[in-house]
C-alpha cells in the first residue's frame, strides 16, 4: 500500500508550478491509488491510465517549454460518465450504451483537455443520474470511503467517491436534484452546482435539461472555485448557456478564507430543517450558523413556503423531460441492441433492447413522465409542476430579498447502508428535499461539509444557495465556514476518514 | 383493394366538401435548423450529419437564424401575424428516421399565424385562411430494401439516410376551406401552386416537389349539402406534385361521398396517395389515441423576435404574387384567359423569365402552353420539372427567329431537351436539324415532287395554287422536315408558272 497523494489540486498545481513535482508523477499516483483502492470503493466505470499519462506527458512538455495552459495545467481529474468523453467509453452507468465511445467531446471535457488537465477516467452513477445512492448503476454500486458498507450518495456517488478516497483531487459532477451537493455531504467532500447556463450542458447526456448543471466536485472549496473557472461560461453549443461573464469565483474564495463574514446576511430556510432532517446533521448545521454569526454574518430566517412542494413538483418535471430525452435510446444508432427471435419489426427491436437496456427505476420514471405529458394529463400534471416551479422561483426572488445567501443542510441523512433504501423509491427520494429547490429554479449551491453526526460519526454538509449569477457568492461564504470549521477542527475533515486498506485488490 | 368511388358530377349534387392543405416547405438554407451541417441535395448518405443531426447522447440543438428569418418572411407574405413570443416543443413519437425519437417542432406557439392567400381560379377569387406557419426539423429518410414495392410492408431491411434530418421545414397549414364547391380541387391546386411561386419569390425555398422540397398533405372531407357542417375528415400525404393534389382531393371527394352516401362513417385517418394508380390507401389510423406528448424544448430559449426586425422584413418582402400577375398580364397584353391558363399551369415565372431572355410574350406563352404543357401532361410531370428551362425556349425562338429553324424542328429539338441531349444549338447540330437552304438541293427536290406528281402540277399550272400544299409536303418530306416552307413554296410556283 502506497501513501495517498492527499495533496489539493490548488498544492498540486503549486508544486508543479515550482517544478517540485511533474505531472506524469502526480497522475501516475493516482492511478496507483485507483489501482489499490477501486476494487472496493467502486467509483470508476472506467480508467484511462495511457490517454491519462499521455496528456500528463505533454503537459510536462508545455511545462517545460514556458507554454502552461493555465493553474490547473497537469493536474488529474476524473469525469462523470455521463459527460461524452471523445474516444473514451461513456455508458452513464446504464446497460443500454454499454460500449458506445462518444465521437465528440463534452464542452466542460473540451474545456478541460485546452487546460490540460489529464482525465484518469469516467466515475460511477446512478443509471442516467437517476437515483441518490450510486446502487441504481448497471455496473454495481460505489461505496463510501468512510464505511464501505454505506452509498456515496448519487447520483454522482463515483466522482465524490473519487475524490474522497483520494484517487483524484478533482472530479466533474452533474446536479440536476442534487447529484453533486448530495454525495459531497455523505462523502465529507465540496460540491458545487453552478447557476443554471453557467456551466455549458453540450455533450452532457440529459436527465432533466431544465435542472441539470455540471459542475466541480472536490476536496476544498478554492479547488471548486478553480475548477469552476475552468469549465464555466458562455457556450455558442447550448443555447441556454448565459451570455455573461462568470464573476471571479478564485477572488470570492480567497476572499472568504479569512473567515471573516462581516455584512452577510444569512437566511436559514425554515422549511428546510426539522422534521425528517436527521439529529446530527441539524446539531452540525446548528453550529456552522453559529460559527457564521460569530465570524459576522448576520443571520435571519427566512420562509420560503413553496418549498415543500418542491419534490412533487420535481418528480413530474424530472420524469416528463427524462421520458423524452431518453427516447433516443432504440438500438437504430448506437448502444445495445437486443433482437428478438423471429423476424422483428424495428420497433420489436426497439421494445426489446429498452426492456433490456433500461433498469427498474429508469423505467419508473420513463413511465412517471410518459404519463405526466399525456394529453388529458399535461395540465394537471406538467403544467400545474411548472407553476410550482415559478413559486419556487419567487420565494428565493423575496428571500434573497432579506438574505445575500440561504442556508440549510444539504442532505437530510448520513450515509445510508447499501440496500437500506434501494427498494423504497419515495424514501431515496427524500434524500433530496433539501437541494431540489435550487434546480427547479436555477440558483446556484455549494455543499461544505459540516462536521461528522454524533450518532454514526458520519460525514454531514451545509448547504449555501446564493441568486443566480452570484455563484461568487457561495465561493465566499463557502470558504469563510470551510476555513472556520477547520480552525475548530485543527484540519480538514477528510483527514479523520479511515485509511482505505485496499483489501480487495 | 380498390375503394368504390361515385361520379364526381353526383358527390357534388350531394355534399358539399371542404378541404384544408398542410405544406411542407424545405428551407434552402445554406445549413440545418438546429446544426452547421450543410443542407445539400443529393450527397452520399450519412455524410452531412453530426452529434446534434444524429441526436447522439448529449448533443444540443441551436437555432438557425436565417430559418427564423425565412419564416417569418413566408409568415409576412401570407399576411399572419408574426408572434412576439414562441417557442419550440417536442413531438414525441417512435421512428426510426427520428434520431432523437422526437421532433423538434413549434405546438401551441407557432412563429406565423392569423394569414390568408387570395387564390385566383377561373377569375373567383378565394381566400385562403391561414390558421400557421411553424418551424421544424425534417426527419432523416428510410429506404427499404428487399420487398417488391419499396414500402415498409415486405421488406428484407431498412437503411436510413440522416442527411435530410434537421432540414429547416416550415409547415403552413390552411384554416378549413368551405364554399369552394365543385371546384375545391381545382382550389386546392391553385393554392398549393400560388404558395410555391410566393416561396419561390421569397427565395426562401426550391420548392421542388420531385426533391421533395415541397410536401403536400391533402384534408378532405365532405357534408350533407347545404348544411354548413364539417364532415370527418381524411389527411392524404405523399402528394407531391400540383397535378396529384387536384386528383387527390377529386378521389378523396367521390370515395367519401360512397361510404357517406351508404350511411357509413368516414374513419379519421392518415391515407397514402399513389401517383401511378391515382388512387389513396389507408394508412394508419390517426385518432385521439396518436399523442406526441408535446412540451416546451428544454434546450432552446423562447424566441421573441424585435418588432423592428419584423418590420424591416415586412418592407422587404418582393410584389405579392396578385399583384405581380396583374402587372405582368398589362406588361404582356395577355388576355383574361390566357393569363389565366398561364398561371394554372404554373407557368407564370416560366414565361416571364423567357420574355426576359428576349422572346416575344405571345411567342413564350406558345412554346410553354402548347408544346412543353402537353409534353408535361403526357409524362405527367410538373411543366417546371421537364427540364426545359427558360434559356432554353428562348435559344430555340430565336433559331427559328433567324431562320435555322422551323416550328417542326423546333419541336424536334424540345425532344432532344427532354431526353438530355444538351443545349439547343448542340442539339441542332447532333440531329442535323437546320433548315437546309442549300437552293440546289431545294430545287432538285422541288423537281423530283413535280415528277412524281404530274396531275398536281397541271392544276398549278391552270391556275388552282391551292394545290401546292400537297407537292410542298412531299418536298419536306424528302428533305426530311428540315426546308424552309415558305420558299419551298415559292420555287414551286416559280417553276409551275
Amino acid at each position: 500500500m502506497s501513501t495517498p497523494d492527499k495533496r489539493t489540486a490548488t498544492a498540486i498545481a503549486g508544486a508543479l508550478a515550482a517544478g517540485e513535482t511533474t505531472s506524469v508523477e502526480v497522475t501516475r499516483a493516482h492511478l496507483d491509488r485507483i489501482a489499490e483502492v477501486d476494487a472496493d470503493v467502486h467509483a470508476f466505470l472506467h480508467v484511462d491510465a495511457e490517454g491519462a499519462l499521455r496528456d500528463a506527458a505533454a503537459s510536462d512538455e508545455r511545462r517545460a517549454a514556458g507554454a502552461s495552459y493555465g493553474p490547473l495545467d497537469g493536474v488529474p481529474i476524473a469525469v462523470k460518465d455521463v459527460l461524452a468523453t471523445r474516444g473514451l467509453p461513456t455508458t452513464c452507468g446504464s446497460r443500454i450504451l454499454e460500449g458506445w465511445v462518444p465521437p465528440y467531446d463534452a464542452t466542460v471535457v473540451a474545456r478541460l483537455r485546452a487546460a490540460g488537465l489529464p482525465i484518469l477516467g469516467k466515475t460511477n452513477m446512478d443509471e442516467f443520474a437517476m437515483g441518490s445512492s450510486t446502487e441504481h448503476s448497471a455496473y454495481g454500486p460505489t461505496h463510501n470511503p468512510w464505511d464501505l458498507a454505506r452509498i456515496p450518495g448519487g447520483s454522482g456517488g463515483g466522482s465524490a467517491a473519487a475524490v474522497a478516497a483520494y484517487e483524484a483531487p478533482l472530479a466533474i459532477g452533474t446536479d440536476t436534484g442534487g447529484s453533486i451537493r448530495q454525495p459531497g455531504a455523505v462523502t465529507g467532500t465540496v460540491g458545487v452546482k453552478p447557476t443554471y447556463g453557467g456551466v455549458s450542458r453540450y455533450g452532457l447526456v440529459a436527465l432533466a435539461n431544465s435542472l441539470d448543471q455540471a459542475g466541480p466536485v472536490t476536496r476544498t472549496v478554492r479547488d471548486a472555485a478553480l475548477l469552476h473557472e475552468v469549465i464555466g461560461g458562455h457556450d455558442p453549443l447550448d443555447s441556454t448557456s448565459i451570455r455573461q461573464p462568470l464573476p471571479s469565483l478564485v477572488d470570492a474564495a480567497a476572499r472568504g478564507a479569512d473567515g471573516d463574514l462581516t455584512g452577510v446576511r444569512i437566511g436559514v430556510v425554515t422549511e428546510l430543517g426539522g422534521e425528517g432532517y436527521q439529529a446530527g446533521v441539524l446539531a452540525r448545521f446548528g453550529e456552522s450558523v453559529e460559527l457564521m454569526t460569530k465570524a459576522g454574518a448576520e443571520v435571519v430566517e427566512v420562509s420560503c413556503p413553496s418549498f415543500v412542494h418542491a419534490l412533487a413538483a420535481y418528480y413530474l418535471i424530472l420524469p416528463a423531460e427524462a421520458s423524452s430525452n431518453l427516447a433516443r435510446f432504440d438500438a437504430m444508432r448506437y448502444g445495445l441492441r437486443v433482437t428478438p427471435d423471429g423476424d422483428p419489426s424495428a420497433e420489436d427491436v426497439m421494445r426489446a433492447t429498452r426492456e433490456a437496456g433500461f433498469g427498474d427505476e429508469v423505467k419508473r420514471r420513463i413511465i412517471l413522465g410518459t404519463y405526466a405529458l399525456s394529453s388529458g394529463y399535461y395540465d394537471a400534471y406538467y403544467g400545474q409542476a411548472q407553476k410550482v416551479r415559478t413559486l419556487i422561483a419567487r420565494d428565493f426572488e423575496a428571500a434573497f430579498e432579506k438574505a445575500d445567501v440561504l442556508v440549510s443542510p444539504t442532505a437530510p441523512t448520513t450515509a445510508f447502508r447499501l440496500g437500506e433504501k434501494v427498494d423504497d423509491p419515495l424514501a431515496m427520494y427524500l434524500n433530496d428535499l433539501a437541494t431540489i429547490p435550487a434546480n427547479l429554479s436555477g440558483v446556484p449551491g455549494i455543499s461544505v461539509p459540516s462536521g461528522l453526526a454524533d450518532e454514526d460519526e458520519l460525514p454531514a454538509g451545509v448547504q449555501i444557495l446564493a441568486p443566480a449569477m452570484a455563484d461568487d457568492r457561495v465561493y465566499r461564504v463557502g470558504a469563510a465556514l470551510e476555513s472556520l470549521l477547520a480552525r475548530e477542527w485543527g484540519g480538514a475533515l477528510l483527514d479523520r476518514a479511515p485509511e482505505l486498506t485496499g483489501a480487495s485488490s | 383493394m380498390t375503394d368504390a368511388l361515385m361520379s364526381y358530377d353526383d358527390a357534388l349534387a350531394r355534399f358539399d366538401p371542404a378541404f384544408g392543405l398542410e405544406v411542407h416547405v424545405e428551407l434552402n438554407t445554406a445549413t440545418k435548423m438546429f446544426c452547421g451541417c450543410p443542407t445539400e441535395f443529393g450527397a452520399e448518405p450519412n455524410t452531412q450529419t453530426c452529434p446534434t443531426c444524429l441526436g447522439l447522447p448529449g448533443s444540443m440543438p441551436v437555432v438557425n437564424a436565417v430559418a427564423v428569418e425565412s419564416a417569418i418572411r413566408i409568415g409576412l407574405a401570407l399576411n399572419c401575424e408574426i408572434a412576439e413570443w414562441c417557442r419550440f416543443a417536442r413531438k414525441n413519437y417512435f421512428y426510426p428516421d427520428m434520431p432523437k425519437n422526437f421532433q423538434t417542432s413549434q405546438y401551441d406557439e407557432p412563429i406565423a399565424f392569423e394569414g390568408y392567400m387570395d387564390v385566383e381560379v377561373e377569375g373567383e377569387t378565394y381566400r385562403i385562411g391561414i390558421e400557421r406557419a411553424h418551424m421544424e426539423e425534417d426527419t432523416g429518410k428510410s429506404l427499404h430494401v428487399g420487398g417488391s414495392t419499396g414500402r415498409i410492408h415486405g421488406a428484407d431491411h431498412s437503411l436510413v439516410d440522416y442527411n435530410r434530418a434537421g432540414i429547416p421545414l416550415i409547415e403552413i397549414v390552411t384554416k378549413p376551406v368551405l364554399g369552394a364547391g365543385e371546384k375545391a380541387p381545382e382550389v386546392a391546386r391553385a393554392y398549393v401552386g400560388q404558395l410555391r411561386e410566393l416561396l419561390l419569390g421569397l427565395g426562401v425555398s426550391d420548392v421542388r416537389m420531385e426533391q421533395g422540397s415541397l410536401r403536400c398533405d391533402v384534408n378532405l372531407s365532405l357534408s350533407p349539402k347545404g348544411s354548413g357542417a364539417l364532415g370527418t375528415r381524411t389527411e392524404t400525404k405523399n402528394v407531391n406534385s400540383l397535378r396529384s393534389v387536384e386528383r387527390a382531393a377529386r378521389y378523396e371527394v367521390q370515395r367519401h361521398a360512397v361510404v357517406l352516401a351508404e350511411g357509413g362513417k368516414i374513419l379519421q385517418e392518415t391515407r397514402h396517395w399513389h401517383e401511378d394508380t391515382g388512387i389513396t390507401t389507408s394508412g394508419r389510423e390517426k385518432s385521439d389515441a396518436e399523442d406526441y406528448r408535446y412540451f416546451p424544448e428544454p434546450d432552446l430559449v423562447p424566441m421573441a423576435p424585435a418588432r423592428e426586425w419584423v418590420e424591416r422584413l415586412r418592407s422587404e418582402l418582393p410584389e405579392p404574387p396578385h399583384e405581380r400577375r396583374a402587372r405582368l398580364q398589362a406588361e404582356w397584353g395577355f388576355s383574361d384567359l390566357e393569363m389565366r391558363d398561364t398561371v394554372g399551369a404554373g407557368a407564370l415565372g416560366l414565361v416571364e423569365e423567357t420574355i426576359v431572355a428576349g422572346t416575344s410574350p405571345q411567342t413564350a406563352r406558345k412554346w410553354w402552353l402548347g408544346e412543353l404543357a402537353r409534353r408535361a401532361n403526357e409524362s405527367e410531370t410538373e411543366i417546371g420539372a421537364l427540364g426545359v428551362t427558360p434559356a432554353h425556349v428562348a435559344r430555340v425562338q430565336a433559331l427559328v427567329d433567324e431562320g435555322t429553324l422551323n416550328d417542326n424542328l423546333a419541336r424536334q429539338v424540345f425532344d432532344g431537351l427532354l431526353a438530355g441531349e444538351g443545349e439547343p444549338d448542340a442539339i441542332v447540330a447532333a440531329r442535323g436539324l437546320a433548315i437546309v437552304s442549300d437552293e440546289g438541293a431545294l430545287g432538285a427536290a422541288v423537281d423530283h415532287a413535280i415528277a412524281a406528281n404530274p396531275d398536281v402540277a397541271d392544276k398549278i399550272r391552270d391556275g388552282k395554287v391551292a394545290a401546292a400544299g400537297a407537292l410542298i409536303g412531299a418536298v419536306m418530306k424528302e428533305m426530311r422536315g428540315q426546308a424552309d416552307a415558305g420558299r419551298v413554296r415559292e420555287l414551286i410556283l416559280e417553276k409551275l408558272s
